[in-house]
C-alpha cells in the first residue's frame, strides 16, 4: 500500500499530487509535462518534496513535518528509468546481482534463473549493456529492479523509446510481470493504449494535478489528440 | 649514448622514485578533490578551484618557497609533522617529491574532474535505488568509469613531476644522490665547464622518458575506455 500527497514547486511548475495505490499495476498517466516523472522521483527518493508525506507499507519514507526523508538507497523502491540507465561497464549479469549485492544478500539462484526466465535474457547474461538492443536493455533494466526484491517497482516510461515493433515485442513480458511478481507496479505513461494494457487502476495527472483516480475505462474520455 | 655516469644514474632512478611517489600519494587527494568539484555545489568552491589551480600560474619558486616556510623543519607544520610523525621534507628528497605533487596536482584534478562531469548523474540515482549508498555507488559506478581520466591525470602528474625544477630546487635544494633530479642535475651540469656532454645525455633521458610516460597514457586510457565498453 502507497499513499502519496506531496507538494514541489519546480521553476514554472507546481506539482500538488495525492494518490493512493494498493496491489497490482497503477498507472500515472498523462501529457508529458504533466509532472509524472517527478512524482515518480519523489516516490524513489531522487526528489525532494516541498511538503507532504510518503508512506510505503506503514513506514514512513518521507514526511516534512516530522523532518523524515529516507535515503534513497534505503526505501528498496525498485526503478526502470526510460532510458534503461544500465551500468555501460558491468555485464548483463553484473547488472543484474547489483541490487543484490549491495544490499548484502547471499546469491539466489532460483530467484535469479526465476527473473531471466520471466523476461527471457539468458543468452544476454555476458553482454554488455552497449551491446544490446532497446528492448532488450528494457527487459534487463526490468530483471535488475525485480532482484532487488523491492516493495514497489516504478516503472517510468519504459516503452517510450522503442519503436511501435519493439513496444509490441516487450509488452508481453510487462504482463507476465504483473501477473508473476507479487510487487505493486507503478506504471508511468502517456500512452493509452498501453496502460490498457498493463493497468488495473489508473491515476490521471495534469498540470501537476491528479485529476481523476479510477479504472482503466477512465482511459475513455481521454481526448482523441492523446491517443498518440 | 646511455653510458651515464653513477651520479648521473642515481638523478634517474631519483626523478623516477620521486615523480612515482609524487603522483601515487596525490591520486586519492586528486581524485576526492575532482569529485568535489565536479559534482558538489557549496560556499567557497570558486576559491578551493582557485586554490587547486594556483601552483599552474604562481612562479614555481614561489610555490617552493611557501613550501618552505609551511612544511620546513622549522615551520610549524614542518615541525609538527617531524615532531610527531618522524616525517621530515626540508632538503629530503620526500620533500621533492612533494614539491612535484603540488605543482602536478591542477593537471591531475582536470583530467579526473573532465571525466567525472561527463559520466551521467542519473546512474549514480540507478544505484542508489538499487540499494548503494553513495559511498558504493561511487566506487562501483562513478570510479569505474572515471578510470581512463584518472589514468590520464595521474600520467599527465607523472610526467609533470618528472621535470619539475622551481618549486624543488626552492624547496629541498639540489643535493646529489638525496634531492638531485634529472632537471637539477642538467643545471648543475650546464653550470660547470665542459658539462655540455653530460647535459646533453640527460636531456635525451628526459625527453624519451617523458615521451614514454605521455604515450602510455594515451594507450592505457584507450584500452580502459574499450573496456568500459565491452570491447
Amino acid at each position: 500500500m502507497l499513499s502519496v500527497d506531496v507538494e514541489k514547486q519546480l521553476g514554472d511548475f507546481a506539482l500538488q499530487a495525492a494518490f493512493e495505490a494498493a496491489g497490482g499495476a497503477t498507472a500515472l498517466f498523462g501529457a508529458s509535462g504533466a509532472g509524472k516523472t517527478s512524482l515518480i522521483n519523489m516516490i524513489a527518493g531522487l526528489l525532494t518534496p516541498d511538503r507532504g508525506r510518503i508512506v510505503l507499507d506503514g513506514e514512513t519514507l518521507f514526511d516534512r513535518a516530522a523532518r523524515i526523508d529516507v535515503p534513497a538507497w534505503r526505501r528498496r523502491v525498485g526503478c526502470v528509468f526510460q532510458e534503461g540507465r544500465l551500468f555501460p561497464h558491468l555485464s548483463v549479469k553484473a547488472n543484474l546481482d547489483y541490487g543484490r549485492w549491495m544490499g548484502g544478500h547471499a546469491a539466489d539462484a532460483k530467484a535469479f534463473a526465476a527473473v531471466v526466465d520471466l523476461l527471457d535474457i539468458g543468452r544476454l547474461l555476458e553482454r554488455r549493456p552497449g551491446k544490446l538492443s532497446g528492448g532488450e536493455r528494457q527487459r534487463v533494466a526490468v530483471g535488475r529492479a525485480l532482484l532487488m526484491q523491492p516493495r514497489l517497482l516504478l516503472l517510468d516510461e519504459p516503452l517510450a523509446s522503442l519503436d511501435a515493433v519493439r513496444k509490441a515485442d516487450i509488452l508481453p513480458y510487462l504482463e507476465r510481470l504483473r501477473d508473476a511478481a507479487r510487487v505493486p507496479i507503478i506504471y508511468v505513461s502517456h500512452n493509452p493504449l498501453e496502460v490498457r494494457r498493463i493497468a488495473t487502476r489508473v491515476v490521471m495527472l495534469a498540470n501537476g494535478k491528479v485529476t481523476a483516480v479510477g479504472g482503466a475505462d477512465l482511459l475513455d474520455a481521454v481526448p482523441v489528440d492523446m491517443l498518440a | 649514448m646511455f653510458d651515464l655516469s653513477p651520479q648521473e644514474w642515481t638523478a634517474v632512478a631519483l626523478s623516477l622514485r620521486i615523480a612515482l611517489v609524487a603522483t601515487l600519494v596525490s591520486l586519492p587527494f586528486g581524485i576526492a578533490v575532482a569529485t568535489v568539484l565536479a559534482r558538489k555545489e557549496f560556499w567557497g568552491k570558486s576559491l578551493l578551484d582557485a586554490v587547486v589551480h594556483l601552483p599552474l600560474v604562481l612562479p614555481p619558486v614561489v610555490t617552493g618557497y611557501l613550501l618552505l616556510i609551511t612544511f620546513g623543519r622549522k615551520a610549524p607544520i614542518g615541525a609538527f609533522l617531524a615532531d610527531h610523525f618522524g616525517i621530515v621534507f626540508s632538503f629530503r628528497w620526500t620533500g621533492a617529491a612533494l614539491a612535484c605533487g603540488v605543482m602536478a596536482f591542477p593537471l591531475m584534478v582536470r583530467a579526473i574532474r573532465l571525466s567525472v562531469e561527463a559520466i551521467d548523474r542519473r546512474l549514480e540515482d540507478a544505484a542508489a535505488t538499487l540499494g548503494a549508498r553513495p559511498a558504493w555507488g561511487f566506487l562501483t559506478v562513478t570510479l569505474p568509469l572515471a578510470m581512463p581520466g584518472i589514468i590520464v591525470g595521474a600520467m599527465l602528474a607523472f610526467a609533470r613531476a618528472l621535470g619539475e625544477f622551481g618549486a624543488t630546487i626552492t624547496f629541498v635544494s639540489n643535493i646529489p644522490g638525496e634531492t638531485q633530479t634529472i632537471s637539477a642535475a642538467i643545471y648543475t651540469l650546464t653550470q660547470v665547464p665542459g658539462g655540455d656532454a653530460a647535459a646533453l645525455k640527460l636531456v635525451v633521458v628526459a625527453i624519451v622518458i617523458s615521451l614514454a610516460a605521455l604515450m602510455a597514457s594515451e594507450w592505457l586510457a584507450r584500452r580502459a575506455t574499450a573496456r568500459l565498453h565491452g570491447a
